[in-house]
C-alpha cells in the first residue's frame, strides 16, 4: 500500500465534505418545510396558545375578557350542572351514535370483504361518495326529509301510523350523526376484515368452532384494531359535533359544540368556552393516541 | 480505480473500516459478503450516493471522494433497477443523456445503439411495468451504459430474478463486460454468482474486506476462515502451526500444509485448517493409502444429493463432512461403518482461526 | 374458501342490511334532488314540477354573492394550502431537519382538531392580532375574505400534507438515487422523477383541500366579516330560520359541486388503479 504524502489533509477534506454535504441536506431540509412551518406556528400554534391564556383569564361585567388576574374559575365552572349536563348529554349522544354506527356497519363491511373485487370496489365507491358530499348539504336533507308535513311524515301518516314528529329531538340529531359519520365506521372495519386471514378461521373450524363461535372467537378479536379504530373515528367527531346538533336539534338539545359557539358569539364568556375548547381538544388527543396505538395508522 | 483507507461511519456504527482495493482497467470485480457486510455501502461511495468518512477514492488517477454522484464517471445498475416508471424504455435509456445535454441526434442515435446492444430493439416505447424482470434489468444496464461511463456498478444485479432467469442473465453480463470493455464492479451476497462471473473478488465481512483474489484463489487459498465458510463448504479442524507448512492438529496428529503466506498467520499460532468436503476421499477403515495424513472415524449419515452423496463422518473430537460423487464404481458406505478419511497435503488451506 | 361459507339466513340478512346501507346513504340525497323540483311552497311537499326555485337563485344577489366568495376562498385558499403541503410532505419524508418531529406532530393537530376548537382559536387569534396590529400602526383591520383563507389554508395544510405524504412513502427513493447517478442536479431530480410521480397525490390533496374548504361551515362563521360571507355559511343561517323551496335549490347546487369533485378524485383514482394494473402484467 502506497502512503499518501497528503493522506492526512485529505482525510481532513472528506470528512469535512461528508460533514458538510449533511449540512447542507438538513439546511434543504429545513428551507423545504420552513413556509409551512411558519404557517402553521403563527395562524395555528399561536392561536392554541391564545385559546390556553384566555381559558385562565376572568370575564368582566361588561362581557369583555380581562387577561389578568389569572385562575381556574372558568375550569371550576365546568362542574356546575348546566355545563355538566351538557357534557354528558354530548357524551351520551355520542355512544349512541358510535353503537348504531358499528351495529350498521360491521355487518356491511363483512359484506363487501367477502364480495368479488369488482362488487367491493363498486360498494366502497358507494360509500365514500356521500362522505365527499357537501357536509351541510347532507344535515340539510334529513331536515327537510324529517320536517312536519314532510315526506316521511307524510308516508308515516299514510299508512296509519299517524305523522311523525322526531325533527328536533335526540333521534333526529342521532339520525343525523350516524348518516355523517357511518362512512368513517365503514373503511377501517372493511380494512381490517379484509385483512384478515381466512385461513385462520378455517382453522377454527377445523377444530370444531361453530360458525357464530368462530366468529365471536376468531373473526371479533383479530378485527378489533378496526372496531377500535371506526369507533374512534366516529366518537371523537360527534363529541364536537355543531352543524348536525343545531340543523336536526334545533337548538333545544344544547350539546358541546354549541354550548361553546355560545359562549363566544352571545353569551361573551370567552374563559369558559376556551376552557371547554381546550377539554374538548384534549379528549380528541387522547382518543388520537389510543387510535394510533390500536394500528389506526394502518387502518 | 483505487481505494485507499476508506471508512464511513453512520453516527457509531462503522459500515466500512479501513477499505484499501485497487481495481483494474476492465476489470469485472465482485464484493461479496453477507447482508450488512458493508459491500453496498462500498459500492455507495464509489458512486457518489455516500461520501466517505474518511480516506481516499481515485478513479484514473483524479480523486472523486467528495464529488456528487451526478460528476462522476460512473454509472450505477440499481438492485431493483429502479427504471423510472413514468418514462418509456426510451426516454428512460436517454434521460442520463439528456441530463448531461448531449446534443438531441447524438441522444437518439445512442439511445438506440445501446437499446440494440442489450438486444431489446423494438421495445422503445414500453413503460419498465410492462416488461419482465429480464428486459427490465437490461433496460437498466442500457441506461447505465448508454452514458459511457469509465466503471459501471451494479447493486445485486440479478437478486431479483428467479434461478433459470439468473443464470441466462450472468452468461449475457459476462459477454457485455467483454463487449464495452469497461470495469464492472458488482455487489453480491451469492457466492456461485461472484465466483462465475468475476475476474476477481474481494470478500467483505463487518465493514472490513477480508481478502481479495481470483475466484481459485479465493476458493483455494482463503486467508480467514469466514472467507473459507462463505465461499463453498469446508470443515475446520483446529490447531497449532509448528513450521511454515506443518500444522499439529487438536487431536495430536501433525499434517503436512501448502507453504503458508507470511502475514497470514505465523509459527506458533492457533489456526484451523480448512478442508472441503469434495476434497476429502473416503474408503473402508485401514484402507487409506500410505503417506497421507488420514483420520478415522463412524459414519453418522448418508445424505443423497443425486449426483453426489454427503457422509457426515464423527471422530471422537469433531465431525467432518465428506462429499464423494455418486458413481458405481465408487463403494457406499452405510451409517454405523468405520471409515478412512484421507486428502493430499495441497487439497488443504490453513486459515486463520 | 370455506372460512367465508356463510349460512344462507346469515347470507341474506347481510345482504339485505347491506342494501339498507347504501339506501339509507342515498335516498335523503335523492328525496332532496327530486324535492328541489317541487311546485309546492312547502318544502317537503310534492306539488308538481317546475325549475321555479333555480330560477329565483339566479335572480338573487345575496346568494350570488356568497358563491363567487366561496369560489374565491376555495381556489386560493387550495392553491396556497397545495404548495405548502406538498413541501412539508418532501421535507418529511425525504429530509432530516432540525424540529422535524415538532413540525410532524403540529402538523397532524389540524386533523384531529375539533372544528368548534379551531373556530374559537382563528377567532381569538384575529382579535388580538387586529388590536395589536391596531396598537403598534393605528391600522383598524377586520375580519374577511383573507381572514376566511388565512384559516381554511390553517386546516388544509395538514390535510394535502397528509395526502401527499402517503404517495411520496409509495415512492421508491432509489429512482431519485438513480437520477442523480445519471447525472441529473437536485432540481432536475425533483422535476422530471419526483414530481411527476407524486403528481397524482398532489391533486388529490388539493380535491380533498377544494372539498373541505366548500364544506366548512364552523370555522368560516367565526372569521367571516360582514361584507364577505361564504356560501355554506349564508345557507346555515337560511336553514336556522327554516326550510325553503330556494335552500332546496341551492343545496342541489352545491350537491352538484360536491359530485364534480368526487367524480374527479375517483377517475384520479381510477387513473392510477389502470397503471397500477399495468404494472403488475
Amino acid at each position: 500500500m502506497t502512503v499518501l504524502p497528503d493522506a492526512d489533509a485529505l482525510e481532513t477534506a472528506l470528512g469535512e465534505a461528508e460533514r458538510r454535504g449533511e449540512v447542507a441536506e438538513r439546511r434543504r431540509g429545513l428551507l423545504l418545510a420552513l413556509p409551512s412551518f411558519a404557517y402553521m406556528v403563527l395562524f395555528f400554534a399561536v392561536p392554541l396558545v391564545i385559546v390556553l391564556v384566555y381559558s385562565f383569564a376572568t370575564r368582566t361585567s361588561s362581557g369583555s375578557t380581562a387577561l389578568s388576574d389569572w385562575n381556574l374559575e372558568a375550569y371550576r365552572k365546568l362542574g356546575e350542572p348546566i355545563v355538566r349536563n351538557v357534557v354528558i348529554r354530548s357524551v351520551v349522544l355520542a355512544l349512541i351514535t358510535t353503537v348504531l354506527c358499528l351495529v350498521i356497519a360491521y355487518p356491511f363491511a363483512y359484506f363487501c370483504a367477502t364480495r368479488s373485487a369488482t362488487v367491493r370496489n363498486l360498494l366502497l365507491v358507494a360509500v365514500m361518495i356521500p362522505f365527499w358530499t357537501n357536509f351541510l348539504v347532507r344535515n340539510y336533507a334529513w331536515r327537510l326529509l324529517l320536517s312536519s308535513g314532510g315526506p316521511i311524515s307524510s308516508f308515516t301518516e299514510s299508512i296509519g301510523l299517524g305523522p311523525t314528529e322526531i325533527l328536533f329531538t335526540k333521534t333526529a340529531v342521532v339520525i343525523g350523526l350516524v348518516y355523517a359519520y357511518l362512512p368513517f365506521m365503514i373503511l377501517p372495519l372493511f380494512a381490517s376484515i379484509d385483512r384478515l386471514d381466512w385461513r385462520l378461521v378455517e382453522a377454527s373450524r377445523d377444530l370444531y368452532a361453530s360458525g357464530p363461535a368462530s366468529f365471536r372467537k376468531v373473526v371479533l378479536p383479530l378485527t378489533m384494531p378496526g372496531v377500535i379504530a371506526g369507533s374512534i373515528l366516529v366518537f371523537v367527531p360527534s363529541m364536537g359535533a355543531y352543524v348536525t346538533p343545531e340543523l336536526l336539534g334545533g337548538g333545544k338539545e344544547t350539546l358541546l359544540g354549541s354550548y361553546i359557539v355560545t359562549q363566544f358569539l352571545t353569551a361573551r364568556n370567552w374563559p369558559v368556552g376556551a376552557s371547554l375548547s381546550f377539554v374538548l381538544m384534549a379528549v380528541m388527543l387522547v382518543s388520537t393516541i389510543i387510535y394510533f396505538r390500536a394500528g389506526g395508522k394502518n387502518l | 480505480m483505487s481505494l485507499r483507507a476508506v471508512s464511513k461511519h453512520f453516527d457509531d456504527v462503522v459500515a466500512v473500516d479501513s477499505v484499501d482495493l485497487d481495481i483494474g482497467d476492465g476489470e469485472f470485480f465482485a464484493l461479496l459478503g453477507p447482508s450488512g457486510c458493508g459491500k453496498t455501502t462500498t459500492l455507495r461511495m464509489i458512486a457518489g450516493l455516500e461520501i466517505p468518512s474518511a480516506g481516499s477514492l481515485k478513479i484514473f488517477g483524479s480523486e472523486v471522494g467528495p464529488l456528487p454522484p451526478n460528476r462522476r464517471p460512473v454509472n450505477t445498475v440499481f438492485q431493483n433497477y429502479a427504471l423510472f416508471p413514468h418514462m418509456s424504455v426510451a426516454d428512460n435509456v436517454g434521460f442520463g443523456l439528456r441530463m448531461s445535454k448531449t446534443p438531441k441526434a447524438d441522444v437518439a442515435r445512442r439511445v438506440s445503439e445501446a437499446i440494440s446492444l442489450v438486444r431489446m430493439g423494438g421495445m422503445e416505447n414500453r413503460r419498465p411495468a410492462q416488461l419482465s424482470g429480464g428486459q427490465q434489468q437490461r433496460v437498466a444496464l442500457a441506461r447505465a451504459l448508454v452514458n459511457r461511463p469509465k466503471v459501471l456498478l451494479l447493486d445485486e444485479p440479478l437478486a431479483a430474478l428467479d434461478l433459470k432467469l439468473r443464470q441466462e442473465m450472468q452468461f449475457e453480463l459476462k459477454q457485455l463486460q467483454r463487449e464495452v470493455g469497461i470495469t464492472f464492479v458488482f455487489v453480491t451476497h451469492d457466492q456461485e454468482e461472484a465466483l462465475a462471473l468475476s475476474d476477481r473478488i474481494g470478500v467483505m465481512d463487518s465493514g472490513r474486506l477480508l481478502q481479495v483474489g481470483t475466484p481459485e484463489e479465493i476458493y483455494d487459498a482463503p486467508v480467514d476462515r469466514f472467507v473459507a465458510d462463505f465461499i463453498g463448504r469446508s470443515n475446520f479442524l483446529a490447531g497449532t502451526l509448528e513450521a511454515h507448512d506443518r500444522v499439529c492438529l487438536a487431536n495430536g496428529d501433525r499434517v503436512t500444509v501448502p507453504s503458508v503466506a507470511d502475514g497470514v498467520v505465523s509459527v506458533g499460532d492457533a489456526v484451523q485448517v480448512s478442508l472441503r468436503p469434495e476434497r476429502v476421499m473416503i474408503d473402508r477403515a485401514g484402507a487409506a493409502p500410505e503417506g497421507h495424513a488420514s483420520l478415522e472415524g463412524e459414519v453418522a449419515t448418508v445424505t443423497f444429493l443425486g449426483n453426489s452423496i454427503v457422509y457426515r463422518v464423527a471422530l471422537d473430537w469433531m465431525t467432518i463432512e465428506v462429499e464423494t460423487d455418486h458413481r458405481p464404481d465408487l463403494d457406499r458406505h452405510e451409517v454405523g461403518d468405520r471409515v478412512a478419511m484421507w486428502w493430499r497435503d495441497d487439497a488443504i488451506a490453513v486459515v486463520r482461526p | 374458501m370455506s372460512g367465508r361459507s356463510i349460512a344462507p339466513t346469515t347470507r341474506w340478512l347481510l345482504r339485505s342490511n347491506s342494501a339498507l346501507v347504501i339506501a339509507f346513504l342515498y335516498a335523503p340525497i335523492i328525496l332532496l334532488a327530486v324535492y328541489s323540483f317541487s311546485g309546492s311552497r312547502i318544502p317537503g311537499e310534492w306539488g308538481g314540477f317546475t325549475t321555479e326555485w333555480y330560477a329565483r337563485l339566479f335572480d338573487d344577489s345575496r346568494i350570488q354573492k356568497t358563491i363567487g366568495v366561496s369560489v374565491r376562498v376555495a381556489l386560493v385558499s387550495t392553491v396556497i394550502a397545495t404548495v405548502l403541503g406538498t413541501m412539508s410532505a418532501l421535507a418529511l419524508e425525504r429530509f432530516k431537519f432540525r424540529g422535524r418531529r415538532v413540525f410532524d406532530a403540529l402538523l397532524y393537530l389540524p386533523i384531529i382538531i375539533p372544528d368548534v376548537t379551531m373556530a374559537v382559536m382563528m377567532l381569538m387569534f384575529f382579535t388580538q392580532a387586529f388590536d395589536l396590529v391596531d396598537l403598534l400602526f393605528g391600522l383598524g383591520l377586520s375580519k374577511g375574505f383573507a381572514t376566511i383563507v388565512v384559516s381554511h389554508v390553517a386546516f388544509n395544510i395538514a390535510f394535502v400534507s397528509v395526502v401527499v405524504r402517503a404517495r411520496i412513502a409509495g415512492m421508491d427513493a432509489t429512482l431519485e438515487q438513480a437520477a442523480a447517478d445519471l447525472y441529473a442536479n437536485r432540481w432536475q431530480a425533483f422535476r422530471y422523477v419526483t414530481l411527476p410521480l407524486i403528481a397524482p397525490g398532489v391533486l388529490g390533496g388539493a380535491l380533498l383541500a377544494i372539498t373541505l374548504s366548500l364544506d366548512d361551515v364552523v370555522v368560516t362563521q367565526f372569521v367571516a366579516g360582514p361584507g364577505s360571507t361564504t356560501l355554506p355559511v349564508y345557507v346555515f343561517s337560511l336553514i336556522r330560520k327554516g326550510v325553503t323551496p330556494t335552500i332546496n335549490a341551492v343545496s342541489v347546487i352545491m350537491l352538484l359541486a360536491s359530485l364534480t369533485l368526487v367524480a374527479g378524485s375517483v377517475a384520479l383514482q381510477r387513473a392510477q388503479a389502470v397503471r397500477g394494473r399495468t404494472n403488475s402484467e
